[in-house]
């Protein structure tokens, strides 16, 4: 294989237009006539609802419908719960539209669709509402204790899920241990907050009986299979588009939200387009949640610091549903012992119903919440049994020669035991040491402290399974006549750069340059059959089938332009878009190739004759299409992974504290992470760059503040802080390659690297800055003022 | 967020302007739109109308005159930013205006009508209150001037009456001499003030406190002189004793209630380094030195 | 859904109109809209320039920044009749007629500093209206970072926005 653009830096395909404003997202997309929905969304938490009344609404000039769960007939049921397992007992979706109990604020009671948004929010405005309030317990602690008002009459203790899982003996390891250190760490809730809010546009064809849903989400193939099935039509009478899409962050890979079913039926029953563009205290207010946890993990060690067991207890907050079921718990169970060996673990949580927004997917998905748990604890074992806390993670990494290493009993989000397969964790440590460049970081802080500012240390560890299946496909077609090349796969992006990525990959293959790889996704019409972008697997999943495609394809091209040239096809190399006889200057035009690969009647231009069979170079010996053989140059390919191929990384921060202000500031940030072979390292780093900002966001500024009465207090940008440019430091991004053995291409998933181990490393650095002014523990991110000043006044300050 | 409807109303005139307040007592005047438009948006304001006075004869423009800084109801905060004059005669105002949300904001949000919004952890009200500036308040009666210190009544009330227009602010250019400082903590660059301070202060010939002004933000439901403080620094060296009797005396100016963020505590604590830290920088440059 | 008489569905708002006539991107243009329409949704489907984006509608996020008379200004806190009689100019007005890029554009594309594209308008008509303002540009860490304080981006982390910040002005020869 060729190996000339997997591994560059190569600059997008896509930008240019997105530069020039030029992007497609679902509000730009030109519907004519099209109608617009606002949503009635719940006031309080908890409530019985006495009395709706819409008649003032749909009398509003301006509206075209209202609809209750009175008004959508069969709709008027609980949403698919997407990911079953046995620990939920009775789990719980909502409704797209509340019947007779709310359970969040927030939640969709009544869709208005109107002329436009404006007067639509006036009429929502309009409906009248008696809600009798029930009362709710925030605190997820206190809302698994018996007596505490249930989110749901029928879930004792508000527990929507358990799970209990044992990798070795870790009774044993307790039991053996010289040393137990126990804390308890929290991570407050946050939100994906993408830059564009979720969109869902549709419109019912009535004439070819054809649904178009143009949905901003992850998931377009698995939207279309869902909608087909709700609305009893066959899916391919149903069309699911992803425009361009700005920023998803597992946000939206959820399915359903209640619009995207509500939308589409309002426009087949009205006729209409209609529209549904989320607005920011919407997204606030009603897409998914993430983060909550708290943890209680013990670690069993020897004298010398090697941990040879693990207890970790969790409540995992799921907010009022469970439509995802347990798969943030999962992740962040079975990502709890992190790069370490740890033979004997046992991890238990429980997912705990409270009446807030419904808990999904965020980047990261359970594992910054295991890996601030882990590493938290590790500085803890370390600072008790006065080891290094450099040397206390090395003490404990597993090795190159232990791969692949299974945690029997750890069961990952892909049905399987946790299985490392590849890494270099203790190389990737010591560069992080080198990288923080402080051979006197003791004068530096005495230094510092001069001016009353305290710096300190952070670091933390992390590994990460990616590369999910069920699998995903590709499909290849070189153009008659222009040569360009069309790939589609089954994903969508919202800004990972597939189009180029993917570009590369099919370059390799084809002797093309990228810019002539046309990228086609995120539509059911173009690709059907895959799953969706998330849980850092495009590249893995996506980019092995399209390689595997590419592959097959540059063999009929090589085979073609070998019965063209009349040449071996050892003589053959692929290059600037052509098939090249070595050594030579004879070519054929991959245009050419594919023109001829499709033997025509009609020649319609100049190019086509030379494929009509009259054309001099045709063949006469056999019919024109050989048996078995296509037309064209066009394949298509599947890769389906045998397990996850885990990725890792360490990083390390300088912080400086001013405690007389509360004020963290972050000087210097080091990343060192390991995604196996990269694609374009360019892309990867900006995939790295982006997590570490919200790992940022989270570890000192993003926190969604809900009130002991359940009402979101900061349900804006203004008051949810996501961090802008003077907010995030400089950060050296620097790669370690160890390729993946599980797949060809040797990648493993990064798209959610970059936020996993940020909080860790921050609180470990804050508090490495105050060990001078007392005993501080930071063990609950996200730090606030309040927190450091309570902190400091604990200790006399 | 769509803002609710209105009846919108471009006067030409003061006259015409304060006569369509005077007779819709639901009306609101618009200015920037930067703190009104965000409120309309989320629809925690419903004003009937709004009276824009962009095009309003007389409103525009800054002047100083007789020892004041004149600013014009439509004075954007970016105008009286970059204004070379006002950076030679006041340049506290320059340095605070730094710290109002972002140049978009200040591009199209005015002055006055920050002072108008009266956001207690708002720059601007802060200022006025420190330098002891004055609006000049216009109704179809006649004119008025009001002090900073009898304009800010509580959080976002101002003693404007309905039917008033702020048609200028006004504000002392700084002393020969003095020193200056203002600084505040946010989480985010550009986010209100958790807790803002500003100083001004003059030295005498044997270095001793001549006069003293304190005022801070965000502590309170509206900005506050730190008098209390303010006296403990009078006649003083700035030694240290005479700066912990300062912070000593500001903690209980200190009344915003505890939240899921921030606490009184919180506050106290950083008021206080504020103190410290903005006194110093203002004697610095009272001295003529810029601090290390 | 066949057989089924088609419902009386209302046409267009009963919102009072107002005339607003201003230039956009060089053009004048005049119409008759919603006396509440803000700026952003004219912009956007009034006149079908899509490329000024809606992020939060308070100000906060920076997407929808435009220049008004010259200045980067958020079009979501501004209404339409606000605009009446000024100088608009949106992304669109940004790259050349024949689409070539401006080198700001260019220098993000080449420093990868877009993602998902949805913060990158206002990005770009932010970061224009700093270099067209006269005086000199601050192109420390610390004064480019300031610059771009208040337009968020949820994808790249702002690094390589920083970088093309400084390729930018390297381009149009304002380095310092």
């Amino acid at each position: 294989m060729s190996t000339r653009y997997f591994g560059q830096r190569v600059e997008r395909n896509i930008d240019p237009k997105l530069l020039r404003g030029e992007g497609a997202y679902v509000d730009d997309i030109p519907l004519t006539n099209a109608l617009h929905a606002a949503f009635l969304r719940s006031p309080v938490a908890r409530g019985r609802i006495k009395r709706i009344d819409v008649s003032a609404a749909r009398a509003y000039p301006g509206v075209a419908a209202v609809y209750t769960y009175a008004d959508i007939g069969a709709l008027d049921r609980p949403m698919p719960l997407l990911i079953p397992h046995p620990s939920m007992k009775n789990p719980k979706t909502q409704r797209p539209l509340a019947r007779s109990e709310v359970f969040y604020v927030g939640q969709t009671i009544a869709m208005v669709v109107a002329v436009d948004r404006y007067v639509a929010e006036d009429a929502a405005a309009l409906i009248e509402l008696e809600i009798d309030q029930l009362p709710v317990e925030m605190d997820m602690a206190k809302a698994v204790a018996d007596g505490a008002p249930l989110v749901h009459a029928d879930v004792p203790n508000n527990i929507a899920a358990e799970f209990v899982q044992t990798s070795g003996d870790p009774d044993g390891a307790f039991a053996l241990a010289d040393h137990i250190t126990r804390i308890t760490v929290q991570v407050d809730r946050s939100t994906a907050a993408p830059m564009e809010c979720r969109a869902v546009a549709a419109r019912w064809d009535e004439i070819s009986g054809e649904l178009t849903v143009w949905d901003g989400t992850q998931a377009p193939i698995s939207v279309r299979g869902g909608l087909a099935s709700i609305f009893e039509l066959d899916e391919d009478k149903v069309r699911v588009i992803a425009p361009d899409v700005g920023g998803g962050f597992g946000q939206k890979v959820l399915l359903f939200y209640p619009d995207e079913l509500l939308v589409p039926m309002a426009a087949m029953q009205l006729g209409r387009p209609v529209k549904y563009i989320e607005d920011r205290r919407e997204n606030f207010l009603g897409s998914s949640q993430e983060r909550t946890q708290i943890h209680t993990i013990e670690l069993a060690a020897t004298r010398t610091g090697e941990v040879i067991g693990l207890r970790d207890s969790f409540l995992h907050d799921t907010g009022a549903f469970i439509p995802y079921g347990i798969a943030v718990a999962q992740v962040a169970s079975t990502s709890i012992a992190g790069p370490y060996r740890i033979p004997n673990i046992w991890v238990e949580f429980k997912a705990v119903y409270t009446p807030t927004v419904q808990v999904t997917p965020y980047r990261g998905c359970g594992r910054p919440q295991a890996c601030f748990a882990l590493e938290r604890a590790m500085d803890q074992l370390a600072e008790e049994l006065g080891i290094d806390r450099f040397e206390i993670r090395r003490r404990n990494f597993i090795t190159e020669k232990e791969f692949p290493y299974e945690r029997a009993g750890l069961l990952f989000a892909d049905g399987l035991k946790v299985t490392l397969d590849s890494g270099q964790y203790a190389k990737a440590l010591s560069l992080a040491a080198t990288q923080l460049e402080m051979t006197d970081f003791a004068a530096e802080q005495e230094k510092a402290r001069a001016d009353g500012k305290y710096l300190g240390l952070g670091l933390a560890c992390y590994v990460e399974g990616t590369g999910l299946g069920p699998y995903e496909g590709g499909h290849i077609r070189v153009h008659p006549i222009t040569g360009k090349v069309y790939v589609n796969t089954g994903l969508s992006t919202q800004g990972q750069g597939h189009d180029t990525v993917f570009a590369q990959i099919v370059a390799d293959q084809l002797g093309v340059s990228p810019q002539d790889v046309i990228l086609v996704e995120g539509d059911t019409k173009a690709f059907d059959w895959g799953v969706a972008t998330f849980a850092s697997r495009a590249a893995v999943v996506s980019g092995n089938a399209i390689h595997k495609t590419a592959v097959t394809v540059r063999g009929k091209i090589l085979h073609a332009a070998a019965n063209m040239l009349e040449v071996d096809i050892g003589d053959i190399e692929l290059r600037d878009s052509a098939a090249w006889v070595k050594n030579s200057n004879r070519h054929v035009s991959l245009a050419a190739i594919a023109t001829a690969s499709n033997p025509l009647r009609y020649a319609f231009n100049e190019a086509a004759q030379a494929a009509t069979q009259f054309a001099p170079a045709s063949k006469h010996d056999g019919p024109p299409l050989a048996e078995g053989q296509a037309p064209g140059i066009e394949a298509t390919d599947y890769y389906s992974p045998s397990q996850s191929t885990w990725a890792y990384g360490v990083h390390a921060a300088i912080v400086e504290v001013d405690p007389a202000l509360c004020a963290v500031k972050i000087r210097k940030y080091i990343c060192i992470h390991d995604c196996g072979n990269m694609i374009n390292p360019t892309i990867v780093e900006g995939q790295v760059m982006g997590g570490i900002a919200q790992g940022i966001g989270g570890a000192l500024y993003e926190r969604l503040d809900y009130l002991p009465d359940g009402t979101l207090s900061n349900a804006s940008l203004m008051d949810f802080l996501v961090p802008y440019a003077t907010e995030i430091p400089p950060v050296s991004v620097l790669h370690l390659e160890t390729p993946s053995p599980l797949n060809p291409l040797g990648i493993k998933g990064v798209g959610e690297a970059g936020c996993i181990a940020v909080g860790a490393v921050v609180a470990s650095g804050v508090e490495d800055a105050l060990r001078p002014l007392g005993d501080i523990k930071l063990r609950h991110v996200p730090l606030t003022p309040r927190m450091l000043s309570d902190a400091l006044e604990s200790v006399g300050l | 967020m769509k803002p609710p409807l209105f009846d919108y109303k471009a006067p030409a005139t003061i006259d015409e302007a304060v006569a369509m307040l005077a007779a819709d007592p639901d009306a609101a005047v618009l200015a920037g739109g930067q703190s009104l438009l965000p409120a309309m948006n989320f629809r925690v304001a419903n004003p009937s109308a709004l009276v824009d006075i962009q095009h309003v004869q007389g409103l525009q423009g800054i002047s100083v005159d007789g020892g004041e800084i004149v600013i014009k109801a439509m004075v954007r905060h970016r105008e009286l930013e970059l204004d070379v004059v006002v950076q030679r005669v006041n340049p506290l105002v320059v340095e605070t205006l730094q710290h109002v949300a972002h140049v978009p904001i200040r591009n199209r949000g005015t002055v006055v009508g920050s002072l108008c919004h009266a956001d207690p952890s708002a720059e601007m009200p802060l200022l006025f209150v420190l330098l002891g500036g004055t609006v000049v308040a216009r109704s179809p009666a006649g004119t008025r001037t009001i002090a900073a210190e009898d304009f800010f009544k509580a959080f976002l009330t101002t003693t404007r009456a309905h039917d008033e227009i702020i048609t200028e602010a006004r504000l002392p250019v700084l002393p020969e001499g003095a020193g200056w400082a203002f600084d505040e903590v946010t989480r985010r660059h550009g986010d209100y003030a958790l807790v803002g301070l500003g100083c001004v202060l003059a030295l005498s010939g044997d270095g001793k406190v001549e006069t003293v002004r304190l005022a801070a933000c965000g502590i309170a439901d509206k900005p506050v002189r730190l008098k209390a403080s303010e006296a403990a620094l009078q006649g003083t060296g700035l030694a240290p004793a005479d700066l912990d009797k300062a912070v000593e005396a500001s903690a209980s100016a200190v009344t915003t209630p505890d939240d899921m963020n921030t606490s009184v505590a919180f506050r106290r604590r950083a008021l206080g380094a504020l103190i410290r830290r903005l006194v110093a920088k203002a004697a610095a440059r009272a001295r003529n030195k810029e601090p290390a | 859904m066949r057989g089924k008489i088609k419902p009386a569905l209302p046409e267009r708002s009963e919102d009072p109109r107002v005339a607003v006539a201003l230039t956009v991107n060089g053009e004048q243009v005049t119409r008759a809209v919603s006396v509440r329409m803000l700026l952003s949704d004219f912009l956007r489907h009034e006149l079908g320039l899509t490329g000024t984006h809606v992020g939060c509608e308070h100000g906060v996020c920076g997407c929808c920044t435009v220049h008004i008379d010259g200045k980067a200004a958020r079009s979501c806190l501004t209404l339409a009749v606000q605009a009446n009689g000024c100088e608009v100019r949106t992304i669109e007005s940004v790259a050349s007629t024949d689409g070539a890029l401006h080198p700001v554009q260019q220098a993000f594309k080449e420093c990868h500093a877009l993602q998902c594209g949805y913060c990158t308008p206002g990005m770009v008509m932010n970061v224009l209206s700093r270099f067209e303002e006269p005086g000199t540009l601050d192109l420390s860490e610390e004064g480019i970072r300031d610059m771009l304080s208040g337009n968020l981006c949820r994808c790249t982390g702002y690094l390589n926005i920083v970088t093309a910040v400084r390729r930018a002005a390297e381009l149009l020869g304002r380095a310092e």
